[in-house]
């Protein structure tokens, strides 16, 4: 199986046009992409607003545990079967499946804030909105972007099913493979999407690093 | 006995926690040691039960080298009182009492019940017993940190600052605890401290170290007062030194003022002692009403004892209306009353050492 | 949901499958992840590796570790042990970070009293920092356990899914009734397991149950609170990380 996926990297033909691995690698990051973008729009905001009032946390908090149960083969053939085949579905999919963790960083990250810190900001003269700007998303931020990183993977790693309801990205690979018993080609996918992976891992964790306001104290 | 015999501490890097130290604990004595942060304070107490190594020279129990002892055995003999408490949250008060005695092999119930009669020993209530130490006070659980140091009755007690997280009131309270337990159990006792005033309050030999575990004086409380062998003791005790060093004297040989006689009133007048001024005595209710000439009402402050110290009288004075404190015989029944010039002798001469 | 009134008996299997499939892996998760966070979590190179390769696993997506599986042990691509063996490495990888930070989390001055008080080192493990590390555990186990459930859905697309069949048996037919059922089925089995199993962690641990100290204000008690809320939240990267693909 090795070899065959070996062989397969070291044709020259697999690297070039639609079925490519680049325009596999491209759609994969682009579906990836589009999927984080729209529940960030949509988390965002919720989880400011459940951090800094209160309000919706016990709902949040008990329900923030089982909404990671949702199962994501489920709800994409769901979505394909009730909405019909194309991008759309399936990136509903990946939307849902983004939104908790962004949600859980930004509500943590917002709620964790020190309340003693908020109470100055407040007795200083802040309103709500300036609170929310300038004190709690800046301190907020290690756990907002964890959160984010935490979508971003999970996303990349689901989006793989994605060529199960017919799409592209780097599941076509493993799917192909799978449907012809060539299982070095699903090697292929597996290993590409794997270090696909662990690369946005090391760069997000990176990222994470660069961004944290304490880091940034440490290095001045 | 515990003995340090040229015990010297340094860590990589160079810095040095403990320099040279000798030092002779007898058996049945409140010793503290005192200095600032990074006098290697903690680190010396700490190697009596081998939690710290030291770097050369020994420690010795009774003669005996604590390295030839097994560390767990060793620490199972020495009780340790930590400044947090250092309760284990997942266990109930009377259980944190009888972790010692359970470690010996103890059954459950024995244990227990020799962890109710230390409970009762620290003045903390049965009804406590089945609760969990985040339930308790800063000052209640301070009292079951010592309760399960002396829940095995071991021979030593080691006290790492334990009352520097208590409340300033609850450590008064704790502090005469621990004076009136020592006073029944006779333990031998190492505490250490960064409050000179905590080690020369309890403390029958203090050691005052300073940064770099540096020994300057180790002698008695009254003796680090009037003769600080160095530069380093004075600084250290100079803050209301002289005002302390009334706590060493008693009122014994006071030459007190005596009270005139009432008159038909029923109120005494004090005549030269404060002019137009006079006191209302309640000896059925225990109440003293100081008067001035206009009748206005002052509540007497505290009254003093004969073994009351020179300087809780001179506060009582100081406090007072009219300048005099109170002094009270056998019965509770003021007869006499201290004032300032009576207190004089003492403000003028300090009190002499008398070693 | 016609379809579950239906085919109660199908279901009923596909449950147990899906359970058996969920419940091992975590079970052996927690198992290993304790012995290595015990026997290592003060070994601080020993660690290091440790978390590095287990963040590593995490990252891995599961249908691909499901396929890579059989080509490292030699198992034929559709055995269940692959789902299991994937799930057990997750379980276990995310755990083992969760006892490591559990262990680092004791009060330094409970570890000093400990010591000072004549445990050693093994007993000390075993009665002070075990007990101490169950509700982070709990924690952990609960996001183990749910992810798990979910992910075990995954392997129906190499034939090894327990509910997870009802997607790819709905999806081919075009019946989104079949579907919907293993999904809601699937979230029933997550609460309770996730129920269950905070529930045990209640049981184990009395003495986070007992209410604040009497004598403190309630002003001081309120952000307490709500950071315990939040600490249910796992909001630590790896925790966020599990990939249900």
């Amino acid at each position: 199986m090795i070899n065959e996926m070996l062989a397969y990297f070291a044709d020259a033909a697999n690297w070039s046009g639609s079925a490519g691995i680049p325009a596999r690698l491209g759609e994969h990051l682009w579906y990836s992409l589009l999927a984080v973008l729209a529940a960030a729009v949509i988390a965002f905001p919720v989880g400011v607003f459940i951090g800094h009032t209160g309000t919706g946390r016990v709902l949040l908090v008990s329900a923030s545990n089982v909404l990671r149960a949702l199962p994501s083969l489920g709800i994409m053939t769901l979505l394909v079967l009730l909405m019909g085949i194309g991008l759309l579905p399936p990136l509903a999919a990946l939307v849902l499946i983004a939104i908790p963790p962004i949600l859980a960083g930004v509500y943590a990250g917002v709620a964790n804030v020190e309340p003693s810190v908020v109470d100055a900001a407040r007795a200083i003269g802040m309103k709500d909105s300036r609170i929310i700007l300038q004190v709690e998303l800046p301190l907020a931020l290690p756990l907002i972007l964890g959160g984010l990183r935490g979508a971003i993977l999970q996303v990349v790693a689901t989006a793989t099913i994605a060529a199960y309801v017919n799409l592209g990205g780097l599941g076509r690979y493993i799917f192909d493979g799978l449907a012809l018993y060539d299982y070095g080609e699903v090697l292929v996918g597996a290993v590409l999407v794997t270090a696909l992976a662990l690369v946005l891992d090391g760069l997000l964790a990176l990222l994470v690093k660069a961004l944290s306001p304490a880091r940034r104290a440490i290095a001045r | 006995m515990i003995t340090f015999e040229s015990v010297s501490k340094s860590y990589p890097g160079g810095t040095r926690a403990v320099t040279d130290l000798d030092l002779e604990i007898p058996t049945g004595s409140f010793t503290v040691l005192v200095g600032p942060s990074g006098c290697g304070k903690t680190t010396s107490m700490r190697m009596i039960n081998r939690m710290v190594a030291p770097s050369s020279g020994c420690v010795r129990i009774d003669g005996q080298d604590v390295a030839d002892i097994r560390a767990v055995t060793l620490r199972l003999g020495i009780g340790y009182v930590l400044q947090n408490a250092g309760l284990f949250p997942h266990r109930t008060v009377l259980d944190n009492v009888a972790t010692v005695q359970r470690l010996l092999g103890l059954s459950k119930a024995q244990a227990r019940s020799k962890a109710y009669e230390a409970m009762e020993r620290v003045g903390l209530d049965a009804s406590m017993a089945t609760r969990y130490p985040a339930q308790l006070s800063g000052g209640q659980q301070q009292r079951v940190g010592v309760a399960r140091a002396l829940a095995a009755d071991p021979p030593i007690l080691l006290m790492d600052e334990p009352f520097s997280a208590v409340d300033p009131i609850v450590r008064l309270e704790l502090q005469q605890e621990v004076q009136h337990l020592q006073s029944v159990i006779k333990k031998t006792i190492v505490m250490v401290t960064h409050d000179i005033d905590e080690a020369l309050t309890l403390g029958d030999r203090i050691a005052v170290l300073a940064p770099g575990g540096v020994l300057h004086q180790y002698a008695s409380p009254l003796e680090i007062l009037t003769r600080p062998a160095t530069e380093f003791v004075t600084s250290m005790v100079s803050k209301d030194r002289g005002f302390r060093q009334l706590s060493f004297a008693t009122l014994e040989d006071v030459r007190a003022t005596a009270l005139p006689a009432p008159g038909a009133d029923g109120l005494i007048e004090l005549g030269a002692l404060a002019p137009g001024w006079k006191l209302r005595l309640d000896p059925a209710e225990l109440r003293a009403v100081w008067l001035d000439p206009s009748g206005v009402e002052f509540a007497a402050g505290p009254a003093v004892r004969r073994g009351d110290t020179v300087r809780s009288a001179l506060d009582a004075v100081l406090a007072s209306p009219v300048s005099a404190a109170l002094l009270l015989n056998g019965d509770s029944v003021p007869s006499a009353c201290v004032t300032i010039d009576d207190l004089a002798p003492y403000l003028r001469h300090g009190v002499r050492d008398p070693a | 949901m016609r379809w579950l009134l239906d085919n109660p008996g199908q279901a009923w299997a596909l449950t147990l499958e899906h359970l058996f499939l969920s419940i091992v892996p975590t079970v052996v998760g927690v198992a290993l992840a304790l012995v290595l966070g015990l026997v290592f979590g003060n070994r601080p190179r020993a660690r290091a590796v440790i978390t590095a390769v287990a963040s590593a696993i995490f990252t891995i997506p599961s249908l691909a570790l499901f396929v890579v599986i059989p080509s490292i042990i030699g198992t034929q691509i559709l055995d269940p042990l692959n789902v299991v063996i994937a799930l057990s490495l997750y379980a276990t990888s995310l755990l083992v970070r969760t006892v490591f930070d559990a262990l680092d989390a004791v009060a330094p001055e409970v570890l000093n009293a400990a010591e000072a008080l004549g445990y050693s080192r093994a007993r000390r493990r075993v009665f002070v920092d075990l007990p101490l590390a169950v509700a982070p555990l709990a924690a952990g186990t609960r996001v183990a356990a749910v992810t798990n459930v979910s992910l075990v859905s995954v392997g129906a697309v190499i034939g090894v899914g327990g509910l997870g069949q009802l997607f790819v048996a709905g999806y081919q037919r075009n019946y989104p009734d079949q579907i919907l059922a293993g999904i809601i089925v699937i979230l029933v089995l997550a609460l309770v397991l996730d129920r269950l199993i905070a529930g045990a962690a209640r049981v184990l641990t009395p003495w986070l149950h007992h209410g604040a100290a009497p004598g403190q204000a309630p002003g001081r008690r309120r952000p307490a609170i709500g950071r315990a809320k939040v600490a249910t939240i796992p909001v630590q990267d790896t925790a966020n990380r599990e990939e249900p693909k």
